[in-house]
């Protein structure tokens, strides 16, 4: 039973398990990453996404399933694990009594480094993290962007295979958001397996290649964020007229047209948008609706269809109980 | 885990803590800043009510209120641990690949060092307005050294704390009310014999009286009587009861 299991995923669970008290966390959660992908996992507050990080990386111990990370269980080979994950937690667990460089160089020492060795790779992980110049600083006094990379860089003292990232862009401002995710690409760029959990749908679609969505305890859907866009939503129909002035003349037609049995159209910021009905021609109804703006003398500046964004999967998915949104 | 990769571990994370207090000197002089302002009160204010003068009163108090110091001083650790648990940080050591028990041994050993600056600083202090030692060099050492064991048995029971709080505020709310009655309640300010009877009884039994004793005795050659071995005592079964407490505490945050 020591034995390396499920080599071909870097992080593999089966009927992972766990409850506090009365409260279940994690209903018999499957998972299975392949090795250099960004896995999403995609929940509300309180669906379980973070007691799964915790016990992928061998802080909590499931009450039944399995977890297997880099080939190892982690609840029977905890010490074969941590060699190989990296931890970014959700309140970014730097600390802030010491500067940045001394945080990196705590866990680099921590992790055997010699003492050169400890310091050029506590310098390149500052430079690469554009956090030289503030190196000598603690840590409180960085803002809330730096903090994180700070966080991220020392989740990568270790040059892990695995990381895990709790959320890491929370409370970001848009710009140090793009940063992050940059490196987080660039990461696996370089071989990395990086598991994100996020309320963020603009974060998942962005970042991730695959995407897990738990609600209560459980996957209830999982694919590439195409695959779950046209497995929930369908499809939608958007006009935008020149004129804003003839909206409703437009919007008449559009529903005339597809009907108004999926909710009709509905206007936002000088755009229509309608949702198709589940099987019916997309094409068809662009064209028809094209015809008869055409006929009517109706201009516009945007015609298309487009998958239902990732918001409305979901909504659709975990229900409306929850706000989970992030827009 | 081999003990000698263990003992680096632990030695790496009191680095940590030594790291903390050189950006932030401040917090020792917290910690010491009460028995110092309390040394200038009671000595400059009650020192002729209590002693007769001001000098004799200094060489009664100052060995209790370096007691009293380090005392303040072991309540960091309890803060520290509170805080730690709650902003990740001990998360992201026990994802480390570490021995399990570091971060609490190396949090034990980075007080350690500030006992003996608290040490050195409230002496110094002391020094300055007027302290005079009468005691040998090795008894003046043994009495640092009893006040730095009783010290870090005191570092169990706010490690406990800290391990159980449920924030670092109540942390510190809870130690003050555990360590105000020993501190106060003792013979460090007021010889037993001249406190009210009620209160005699309990200063008796309190354990910061021993340990004051043993170091007023040591540092002004003093009849001790049996101060000495009841500190150590003391302090042994401190340790013995509260270091495996924390240790299970901190083990069940595993």
């Amino acid at each position: 039973m020591q034995g390396v299991e499920h080599r071909s995923h870097a992080i593999y669970t089966e009927e992972l398990a766990k409850r506090y008290g009365t409260t279940t966390a994690l209903a018999g959660l499957d998972l299975a990453v392949a090795p250099g992908v960004v896995q999403g996992v995609l929940g509300p507050n309180g669906a379980g996404k973070t007691t799964l990080i915790r016990i992928l990386a061998t802080l909590l111990r499931p009450d039944a399933g399995r977890a297997v990370v880099g080939g190892f269980d982690v609840a029977r080979q905890p010490g074969k694990v941590r060699p190989l994950i990296g931890l970014t937690g959700q309140f970014a667990a730097v600390d802030e009594d010491l500067t940045g460089q001394e945080n990196l160089l705590l866990i680099a020492r921590l992790l055997e480094l010699g003492r050169g060795s400890a310091r050029r790779r506590a310098a390149e992980l500052l430079d690469r993290f554009g956090l030289a110049e503030v190196g000598r600083r603690l840590a409180k006094t960085y803002s809330g962007g730096m903090r994180r990379r700070l966080d991220l860089a020392m989740g990568l003292v270790g040059e892990p295979e695995v990381l895990f990232l709790d959320e890491p862009t929370t409370g970001l401002d848009p710009r140090s958001r793009g940063e992050l995710w940059d490196m987080v690409r660039g990461l696996v760029a370089g071989g990395a397996t990086v598991l994100l959990t996020t309320q963020d749908l603009a974060e998942a679609d962005r970042l991730a290649s695959q995407i897990a969505v738990i609600d209560h305890g459980r996957v209830v859907a999982s694919g590439t964020p195409a695959e779950l866009k046209a497995r929930v939503g369908g499809q939608s129909l958007d006009v935008r007229p020149a004129e804003r002035g003839e909206l409703s003349k437009a919007s008449a037609i559009v529903a005339e047209v597809v009907g108004t049995a999926d909710g009709g159209p509905a206007e936002r910021d000088g755009t229509i948008t309608v949702p198709l009905a589940p099987g019916s021609s997309g094409t068809e109804a662009l064209a028809a609706v094209s015809l008869r703006l055409g006929h009517a003398g109706i201009e516009v500046t945007e015609l298309g269809l487009r998958l239902a964004s990732l918001d409305e999967v979901f909504l659709s998915l975990t229900g409306p109980q929850h706000e989970g949104g992030s827009e | 885990m081999s003990p000698l990769r263990a003992a680096r571990h632990s030695l790496t994370l009191a680095w940590r803590s030594l790291a903390k207090l050189r950006h932030s000197p401040d917090r020792l002089l917290d910690v010491i800043m009460l028995p110092i302002v309390l040394v200038v009160v009671m000595v400059f204010l009650f020192g002729d009510a209590v002693a007769g003068s001001t000098h004799s009163y200094l060489q009664y108090v100052l060995p209790g209120v370096a007691v009293q110091a380090l005392l303040f001083a072991s309540l960091g650790i309890g803060a520290g641990l509170s805080t730690d648990l709650r902003n990740g940080i001990f998360d992201r050591f026990r994802s480390l690949p570490i021995a399990r028990s570091a971060p609490l041994i190396g949090y034990i050993l980075g007080d350690l060092v500030t006992f003996v600056l608290s040490l050195a600083l409230v002496f110094a202090l002391g020094a300055i307005v007027g302290f005079r030692t009468r005691g040998s060099v090795p008894a003046v050492l043994a009495a640092c050294a009893i006040i730095m064991v009783f010290a870090f048995a005191a570092s169990w029971v706010m490690a406990l704390v800290g391990l159980v709080a449920r924030s670092p505020a109540s942390v510190t709310a809870f130690s003050f009310v555990l360590i105000l009655p020993l501190t106060f309640g003792s013979n460090v300010f007021v010889p037993t014999g001249r406190l009210p009877g009620w209160l005699q009884a309990w200063v008796k039994i309190n354990p910061v009286t021993d340990v004051s004793n043993a170091a007023r005795g040591l540092m002004l050659s003093l009849p001790l009587g049996g101060a000495v071995w009841a500190s150590l005592l003391w302090a042994l079964g401190i340790v013995a009861v509260f270091a495996p407490l924390a240790t299970w505490a901190y083990r069940r945050q595993a």
